[in-house]
């Protein structure tokens, strides 16, 4: 029987929650790397004991850490003393190096003003669908970085910041590049999206990249009606049998595009309100797909408080609520980006975690859902693997 | 015999348990102490300063003798009874946050 992992990152640490395929009884391990933010954690999807995690610090800075025993132990990547000498002697210890390449530059800042890039943290890291040494890291202040040696060293792909990068300016969590899509059927295909920044697409495996904006509307934070970046893009998400159909859950407004983001159209529909952070794909219905809608930019929590999923089984504009399992009553939590993932079994199942530290399942596609843990530190993101 | 107290996290990041004794050519300064103290654990890499500018990190403060050094210049030799091991050179994260 198949068995299912949750990789859970938390503000004081990570998680890593095992369940067979009946998901119904969980086993809990952690707090790994206690008391320091985990943005997230993502396992290779071709060594499913290879996991990346980002380790960050207001103290201590970034730190990348690698498990290649399922998350039972940890190294951060090329820093045994016995590796990565340099000629003079010194180790290189450079997993935790990411160095914006080219002349320094600037982006606008909250008031408008131009502000120096500066390196804060990794926010979001996806490994290759190929190769366990390669992945992509997503910064705040926003850039791609790629390691292609199990992330013992990291190198920005520096052309995604000349699209306009001048004009990218952070929303209230920062300026990141927090989603990463590889295309599974088009290896040069790589989507990335930033608050604010806006939404892109290489099709060049990352030498070049282009805004893939049109069709999004914005017009209280971006009055004019064509502009190519600075849209707050919260999430996209693609299922990996059509990865030309994207979905897109904007600051406001939920987004589908049928052509790889050439164009974008509206598919809010019934919500009750299309504010909200995650957007995710089911497993085994592309056409399924998934958001937690949230009151307003101003009030980060669900209406009425009351935690409701909703899906939509039509592609969009058609939603229905999901709320059984889910405390309909006094709710107040939010759910980041991040933190919402699906798993592969034939009956998929959806998982998301709270800013109150909760975790939920569902194993039948969202019609019920459990608590797997209700007591961890507020969740930042959320990933699963199907583990065979 | 340099000795090195790292804050909670850097003992947890490096698997130090307890203290950091260190060889340091003399005189020993505290640019020599992190060289050496990065050589034996690169896992602190960029943890106490920028990988690049070898800049302190701002939240990280250095203390010895009861006495804040974070702003020494950090070639400035140690005193005597930190290089004899007599005190410990102190690497602490500062007190910030509620």
């Amino acid at each position: 029987m198949s068995k299912i992992r949750v990789l859970v990152g938390t503000k004081k640490g990570a998680f890593i929650l095992t369940a067979d395929g009946k998901r119904k009884d969980w086993k809990v391990s952690g707090p790994h790397f206690a008391g320091w933010e985990i943005y997230h954690l993502k396992g290779s999807p071709v060594d499913l004991n290879r996991i990346y995690a980002s380790q960050t610090s207001g103290w201590f800075g970034q730190i990348i850490q690698r498990s290649d025993d399922g998350g039972r132990t940890w190294n951060t990547p090329g820093s045994s003393p016995d590796e990565l000498k340099s000629p003079e002697g010194m180790p290189k210890g450079e997993s935790n190096k990411f160095v914006y390449e080219g002349e320094a530059a600037t982006h606008k800042w909250y008031d408008g003003s131009q502000h120096p890039w500066e390196f804060k943290r990794i926010w979001h890291l996806e490994p290759s669908l190929t190769d366990p040494d390669t992945a992509y890291a997503g910064a705040e202040d926003a850039a791609i970085f790629k390691t292609t040696n199990g992330g013992k060293t990291w190198k920005e792909l520096p052309d995604l910041r000349k699209v306009k990068g001048n004009l990218w300016q952070p929303g209230a969590g920062g300026m990141a590049v927090h989603t990463i899509l590889l295309d599974p059927k088009n290896a040069k295909r790589i989507y990335v999206a930033i608050s604010a920044g806006g939404c892109f697409r290489t099709d060049d495996g990352g030498k070049t990249w282009r805004p893939i904006t049109r069709g999004l509307k914005s017009p209280y934070e971006l009055p004019d009606p064509d502009a190519e970046v600075g849209h707050c893009v919260h999430r996209i998400a693609l299922h990996p049998s059509r990865p030309d159909v994207l979905f897109m859950q904007k600051h406001w407004d939920v987004l589908r595009s049928d052509n790889a983001g050439d164009q974008w159209n509206e598919v809010s529909g019934n919500l009750p309100t299309d504010f909200g952070f995650p957007i995710d794909v089911n497993f085994n219905e592309p056409e399924t797909i998934y958001v937690v809608p949230i009151t307003s930019d101003s009030l980060h929590y669900p209406p009425e408080g009351k935690l409701r999923v909703y899906r939509s089984k039509t592609g969009g504009n058609e939603w229905e609520a999901l709320a059984k399992g889910l405390p309909q009553k006094d709710c107040y939590v939010n759910v980041l980006r991040d933190a919402m993932a699906v798993d592969s079994l034939d009956q998929c199942g959806i998982y998301f975690g709270t800013t109150g530290g909760q975790v939920y399942g569902s194993p039948d596609g969202g019609d019920t859902w459990n608590a797997i843990v209700q007591h961890l530190p507020p969740v930042y993101s959320v990933e699963v693997q199907t583990l065979p | 015999m340099i000795r090195v107290v790292l804050p909670y996290h850097l003992r947890n990041l490096s698997r130090v348990d307890g203290e950091v004794e260190l060889e340091v050519d003399e005189p020993a300064t505290v640019r020599s102490v992190l060289d050496a103290l990065e050589a034996r654990h690169p896992a602190l890499r960029g943890t106490i300063r920028d990988h690049e500018t070898m800049k302190r990190r701002p939240f990280v403060r250095f203390f010895v003798c009861k006495e804040d050094w974070s702003l020494e210049p950090p070639e400035t030799p140690l005193p005597d009874v930190i290089v004899s091991g007599a005190e410990p050179f102190l690497i602490v994260g500062a007190m910030a946050g509620g």
